[in-house]
Order: structure tokens, then C-alpha cells, then sequence
């Protein structure tokens, strides 16, 4: 078990050097000069020259890798070409947002979409089988920006029932103080006892949570139901059944405690899927997160502010891609 | 006809045709299986039956701008007067391109490197497979669109970018395949008289592990297709006036709202045919599992 995890973590501290080492990479090949953007339009070519300078540009790419590796372990990801700010503090601006969203996603994954694979499983090939299928295969061909302009459609423009974006309406933000302690809005409006704040927070969340989670509720139903599937084919399963247990026991407790490490890895698996989902809906719905940032520092290349998120969601991932190694590894089969 | 009735081929044939019949039999593959064939001969005839062949890219008829559908615009119009009926239907052919050019790259990246891994062993292997495992580690979207981001907007670095985030997962698949085939007796029979280490790999492994492969990357399309319109959504791919569909929905942000007709169709046009895409993969993993085959 000590020697799986310290294997597991050794490999993903290799993969986090290569996730940095790719990112590093792909910075170099850009067609446009960073230097020229960094001094802006109507900058001389002595002030780019100095600017190269500046950033490091003029030394070997090995040299320019090392001091980049060195500021990265000092919590550095350099500094956006647009704001002139560091990209890390733009990121702690933004991220709470995200994470609110990319929260709610996963709770809808796990207490919707898991429910809904167990009972496609248990109805296998009847019709709810077939509907809860088609609305698990659907979910995860719908397209994720489409869904939300779709939802902005009718819930704002049609019905006039829900905000079309933001986080706050306008009159909350200008008659109400807005607490600021963790930057998470829903807490933070909580710990202050603003209930005011917190319910227009909430409904604002409604129609960009729906969108975002889309995607995880389908996928987690569908490999909930497949991995079931194949459990409920084993003998232990059938031992269990002629012994005459309720079918209920036999599917909640015999089949699905088995057919947890395949669901936690997918349930894990899907935050980082949401995690960049929020890249296409988060402009839709001017939601103040990471995703917004990144939308418009794609739009601007701003270089610095893309590569700062990418190390920071790939790295999420390659830790969330641990917890669900973990979380399998708790399984006493799979230890060695 | 002698070579049908010959006995090495007669259980391949009849593998395929119960295969086809089983694929068949289930009504919501069927259905997915006759819209992606609808869908091909679409993408196929595209330029001779839209309605409007000159809407396709230009020719601006600024007086007919965000009509809603009528008879004589199907699906209504959009800001610059283009029929958006015969923008949608040209679309399904650059969508369809753009997944088969980058899948069959990734493909192209994909197979050799599985192979070698697979078959040589060893230190190449290892260095092969952890380059892979960094590449895995990556969530699918992201790769894309830092790479895209980088390369620079368009669609043919659009699809450059899938592909590279894309061939791992094949890699990972035929080196699984190579591994076990690399031990079987033809394999060392071909070692035993000398034949070359490459030739081995790609005469001898490559032919024999490649269906899993082409299988996962035709399962593989629906996904592809909906993360190359996630890119020109995102400004990263197509750029105007290509009739690209993620890139028609991003337009339509700016009218949407009193427009509908703008954004739901071209979205649609995504939906049903990645849903299409997905339904036949399910149908093909599921009468291609032993473990959920059933005669």
C-alpha cells in the first residue's frame, strides 16, 4: 500500500514536470513576440529590445526553462501582457467564482447522475432503461456553450423568470454592502447573515450550475451504469440473489459498493472536465471565474494568463487523477 | 467466387454478419446509424442542394438580415442577410472534414508509436508510454486549447491541436494489442528467420491490433466533432465566413436574443450529430464486448 502510493505520487510529480515542460514548450513556438506585446502598439524597437531583456527572452531556451521551473516553485506564473498584474493574483480573484460553479456540477454528477445509472441498470433494456440512456448519451453530446444561450433564451428572454448572467443584479450590488471573507459569494453572504445577498446570489447560479452540469450528470450516469452492468453479471451476485435477498440490498449494498472505484474515478475525472467547461460558459454568462479570464485572454493572447491556467487546471487534474488512484487503492483487491 | 467459400474466410463473414444484424437490432443504433450514413451523403451533396450556394460564405443581402424561418428562408437568416438553412447544411461537411482529418492524424501519431512501444520493450517503451502519461494528464478540452491558443487561430490549427491532444489515448490502446501479440508464434516465427525489427512491427503487429484502434476512433468522432466546435466557439478555430457551426453559434451571441432561430439551429445541427456519433458507439462497444454480447 506505502509502496503503491509513493510510486503513484512519484509518478505524478513527473507528469506535473511534464504538464510544465509541455505548456513551456508550446509558449515557444508562438508565431507573435511576446516582448513587442508586453511594450505595447507603438512601442521602438529599442524599448522591445529592452523589454526582451527584461522578460529573459535574450537567454538560451534551456536557461529561460530553469528560472521559469524556479519562479513556478515560488508560486510565480509571471505577469498578464494585458494588466501588467501577476497572473497568480488575477487567478485567486477569479477562481472562488469557479469554484462555486465547478462545486455545484459535481454535486448534481454525483446525486443525479449516480441514481440515474444505478436505476438504468437495474431496469436494464426496459423503457426507462432506454430513456435514462438517451438522456445520459444526450447530456454528453449536447454542446455545453449551446446549452446556455439555449437556457438564457427561454428562462430570460422568453419566460423572464432568471437573470442572464452575472452573480449579483445590479440594484443587490449597489444597495447592499457585498461581504468579503473567503470570496466565495454564497459563504461569504451566509457567515454575514445576508440573506438578501445569498438569495440573489442563488439565483443567479441556477442557470450557468444547470449548464455546467450538463455534461458530468450524463457521464457519471453512464459509467455508473456500465460498470453496475458488469458487476450484476458475477456469481457473488447471482450467490446473493438465491439466497433470496431483496433486490434492493443486493444492488445498493453487493453491487454498487463494487462499482465504486470505477464511479469515484469518473466522478473525480469530471471536475477537471468541468473545470475547462467553464472555459465556454463562463463568458456566456459574464460569470466574474477563471473561465471568463482565460475566455479573454485568448481573445487578447495574452500568453502568460493562458499558460497560468493551463498549469493550474492540468495540475488540478493530475491531483484529482491521485485522489481517485487513492480512492481505488483503498480497495483491498487492488492492493499489492 | 472460390475465395468467399474458402474455409479461413467463411467465420470472419459470418462474424460480420451477425455483427451487423446485432447493430441493427437495437432500434436507437439503427436510427443513430442511418442519421450518421444521412449525414455523410449530406456532407457528400452539400454544394449542389443548399437552397442558396452563394450564402455559403458571402454575398451579403444586407435586406433580408435576421428574418426569422419562412418558406423561403428555412431556418431564417443571419446578421449580414445569409440564408442560414444552407450555412447549417455546409457545415456537416467541413464538421465531418475536420473530425476525419483529425482523428486520422491522431491516428497517424498514435499507431507507430503504440506499436514500437509495444513491440520493443524495455526503455523505449517506458520513455514512450510516460511521455504518453503526460499527455493523458491533461484534461481532454484544455490540451486543445492551450495548443490551439498558441498555434494560432484557424481551423487548420484547430484540428493540429485535437490531434495532438488526441493520439495517446491510441497509443495507450495499440501498445495494450502489441504487447500481447508480440508473443505469439507467427511474431517469433518471423523473428526466428530473421525478418527486421521494424518489419516485424509494421508488417506483422501493426495489421493485427489495428480494428480495437479504428473502432475506438470511430467512437471517438461524436467527441471530436463537439471539441472542434468548442474551439471555433471559443474564437480558436474557424474564423469567419466559414459556415463552421461552434463558430455560427458564437456569432449568433450578439442577436440570439432576438434572433433564436440564429443560435438554435446551427446547435442543433452539433447535437444530432454528435448524438448520432455516440449512439453507434455504444451500440458498436456493446455487440463488440464479449461481456455484453448476447446472441
Amino acid at each position: 500500500m506505502t509502496s503503491f502510493i509513493v510510486r503513484r505520487l512519484a509518478l505524478g510529480i513527473l507528469v506535473l514536470f511534464g504538464v510544465v515542460l509541455i505548456t513551456f514548450v508550446l509558449t515557444r513556438v508562438i508565431p507573435s513576440d511576446p516582448a513587442a506585446q508586453w511594450v505595447g502598439p507603438r512601442a521602438t524597437p529599442e524599448q522591445i529590445k529592452a523589454a526582451r531583456i527584461e522578460l529573459g527572452l535574450d537567454k538560451p531556451v534551456y536557461v529561460q526553462f530553469w528560472k521559469y521551473l524556479q519562479d513556478l516553485i515560488r508560486g510565480n506564473l509571471g505577469y498578464s501582457l494585458r494588466s501588467h498584474q501577476p497572473v497568480v493574483q488575477e487567478l485567486k480573484a477569479y477562481l472562488p467564482a469557479t469554484i462555486e460553479l465547478v462545486l455545484l456540477s459535481t454535486i448534481a454528477a454525483t446525486f443525479i447522475g449516480l441514481p440515474l445509472g444505478v436505476l438504468s441498470a437495474r431496469r436494464k433494456d426496459e423503457w426507462l432503461d432506454h430513456l435514462c440512456r438517451f438522456f445520459s448519451v444526450g447530456a454528453v453530446s449536447l454542446p455545453t456553450f449551446w446549452v446556455g444561450l439555449f437556457l438564457q433564451l427561454i428562462f430570460y428572454r422568453i419566460l423572464g423568470i432568471l437573470p442572464m448572467g452575472g452573480q449579483l443584479s445590479m440594484e443587490i450590488k449597489l444597495l447592499y454592502d457585498i461581504p468579503h471573507i473567503t470570496g466565495f459569494l454564497l459563504l461569504d453572504s451566509l457567515i454575514a447573515g445576508n440573506f438578501v445577498v445569498f438569495k440573489d446570489a442563488l439565483v443567479h447560479m441556477i442557470l450557468p450550475g444547470i449548464t455546467i452540469a450538463t455534461y458530468p450528470v450524463g457521464l457519471v450516469a453512464r459509467m455508473t451504469r456500465s460498470a453496475l452492468l458488469e458487476i450484476l453479471n458475477e456469481d457473488y451476485i447471482r450467490a446473493a440473489r438465491s439466497y433470496g435477498l431483496q433486490e434492493r440490498t443486493v444492488l445498493w449494498s453487493y453491487a454498487l459498493k463494487n462499482s465504486l472505484g470505477p464511479t469515484a474515478t469518473v466522478v473525480t475525472l469530471s471536475i477537471g472536465y468541468t473545470l475547462v467547461n467553464t472555459f465556454l460558459v463562463e463568458s456566456i454568462f459574464s460569470w466574474p471565474g477563471i473561465g471568463n479570464y482565460v475566455a479573454s485572454a485568448v481573445i487578447s493572447l495574452d500568453y502568460p494568463a493562458i499558460m497560468g491556467v493551463t498549469i493550474f487546471s492540468a495540475c488540478a487534474y493530475v491531483v484529482l487523477n491521485l485522489v481517485a488512484d487513492l480512492i481505488i487503492a483503498l480497495d483491498p483487491r487492488v492492493r499489492t | 467466387m472460390n475465395w468467399i467459400s474458402s474455409k479461413a474466410l467463411r467465420p470472419r463473414i459470418k462474424e460480420f454478419r451477425l455483427s451487423v444484424h446485432l447493430l441493427s437490432r437495437n432500434r436507437l443504433t439503427r436510427a443513430a446509424l442511418v442519421t450518421v450514413l444521412l449525414l455523410v451523403l449530406i456532407a457528400v451533396v452539400a454544394p449542389v442542394i443548399v437552397p442558396y450556394p452563394s450564402h455559403i460564405y458571402g454575398v451579403e443581402t444586407p435586406e433580408d438580415k435576421l428574418l426569422p424561418p419562412s418558406g423561403k428562408y428555412f431556418f431564417g437568416t443571419d446578421e449580414l442577410g445569409r440564408d442560414i438553412f444552407s450555412r447549417v447544411l455546409y457545415g456537416t461537411r467541413i464538421s465531418l472534414q475536420t473530425a476525419l482529418l483529425a482523428v486520422g492524424l491522431a491516428l497517424l501519431i498514435g499507431i507507430p508509436l503504440g506499436a514500437i512501444a509495444g513491440a520493443t520493450g524495455g526503455f523505449v517503451d517506458e520513455a514512450i508510454m510516460r511521455i504518453t502519461d503526460v499527455f493523458l494528464s491533461f484534461p481532454p478540452l484544455l490540451l486543445a486549447i492551450a495548443i490551439a491558443a498558441f498555434l494560432g487561430p484557424s481551423l487548420t490549427n484547430a484540428m493540429l491541436a485535437i490531434a495532438i491532444s488526441w493520439w495517446p489515448w491510441y497509443t495507450r490502446l495499440i501498445r495494450g494489442q502489441a504487447v500481447s501479440i508480440r508473443e505469439r508464434q507467427f511474431v517469433r516465427a518471423a523473428k526466428a528467420i530473421g525478418t527486421p525489427h521494424f518489419k516485424i512491427i509494421f508488417g506483422h503487429i501493426v495489421p493485427n491490433c489495428i480494428a480495437p484502434v479504428i473502432v475506438q476512433a470511430s467512437m471517438d468522432l461524436g467527441g471530436v466533432i463537439l471539441t472542434a466546435a468548442a474551439l471555433s466557439f471559443l474564437g480558436l478555430g474557424a474564423q469567419p465566413p466559414t459556415p463552421e457551426w461552434g463558430l455560427m453559434v458564437s456569432t449568433s451571441r450578439n442577436y440570439f436574443l432576438n434572433a433564436w432561430w440564429y443560435s438554435i439551429f446551427p446547435g442543433l445541427a452539433i447535437f444530432i450529430t454528435v448524438l448520432a456519433f455516440n449512439l453507434l458507439g455504444d451500440g458498436l462497444r456493446e455487440i463488440l464486448d464479449p461481456k455484453t454480447r448476447k446472441n
